[in-house]
């Protein structure tokens, strides 16, 4: 119960800073990775102050015992570049670019309603490309 | 660069960051969205509801931020619907397939100096701007 809140306060924290950063629009997106004369670097603060604080959390606190909530830290040990990582990024990045969403600002833009306008077009489409990932690839 | 926003494109990422610390500190987890949606579709029940809420947690704080800030225009990408879903749909098979996006890879994994991440980030990024640059001008946009 402690943990469902504590992810509860960090999604909305989360939710904010991706709508304060404008990363919900995806025209804001779009004219950062689109390279033109009106280029607009201001996704790179974003990931600079994400990095900033994220880099800190994640020296320091990996070295304590455990998290408050669960006995062991839940951090990935695969360290070989393979092909599904590279042709992963390639398609998320395809995707990324052309529609300017990414999953996070995907979810936070249900906050425009569930009628049938753009936010909910993108955000059911990203969950059908989910499920046939799993349709395909992880299969038990 | 007439809508360059640096201090609050940091501030929010500033946030993003925090977020992360709190799930990394109580939790023991990446903050990865791509990853988090996938889990409440497949993880057992424990898993399932606090990543469950902090997904809520999202969608109602972008909620409180439409209020302080009088915000309602809808997002557009300014996409016909077609390319709009195939766009969507290869943003989640993506994901799935490189375990991460831009908040997994790109804030978490970077921040603990994952290699897997570094490169994953460097590549979505690279295609981003491809796509953006050269196949919306083909689509009309």
């Amino acid at each position: 119960m402690k943990l469902i809140l504590i992810a509860l306060l960090s999604g909305i924290i989360f939710g904010v800073g991706l709508d304060l950063s404008e990363m919900t629009d995806p025209q804001k997106v779009i004219s950062f990775l689109t390279l033109d004369s009106h280029w607009d670097p201001s996704l790179a603060f974003v990931m600079a102050g994400g990095l900033c604080v994220a880099a800190l959390a994640f020296y320091f606190i990996p070295k304590r015992t455990k998290p408050f909530f669960d006995d062991v830290f839940h951090l990935p040990t695969n360290i070989t570049l393979d092909k599904p990582l590279i042709l992963g990024a390639i398609l998320f990045g395809l995707g990324w670019g052309i529609t300017g969403y990414c999953p996070g600002p995907a979810v936070a833009n249900l906050s425009h309603g569930f009628n049938l306008s753009e936010p909910l077009i993108v955000f059911v489409s990203i969950v059908a490309g989910l499920l046939l990932h799993k349709v395909f690839f992880e299969r038990d | 660069m007439e809508n360059f926003t640096p201090l609050t494109s940091f501030l929010g990422g500033s946030l993003i960051g925090l977020s992360a610390t709190l799930i990394l500190l109580f939790a023991g987890q990446i903050t990865g969205v791509s990853g988090m949606m996938a889990g409440v579709i497949n993880a057992d029940l424990f898993e399932k509801y606090w990543r469950f809420a902090f997904l809520i947690g999202v969608v109602l704080g972008a909620m409180l931020f439409h209020r302080w800030e009088h915000y309602t225009s809808i997002p557009d990408s300014g996409l016909p619907l077609i390319p709009l879903i195939i766009g969507g749909v290869l943003v989640g098979f993506g994901t799935r397939m490189g375990n991460g996006c831009t908040s997994g890879h790109g804030i978490c994994g970077i921040a603990r100096l994952s290699k897997r991440s570094i490169v994953a980030t460097l590549v979505f990024m690279g295609s981003g701007m491809i796509a953006a640059t050269f196949i919306r001008p083909l689509l009309g946009v």
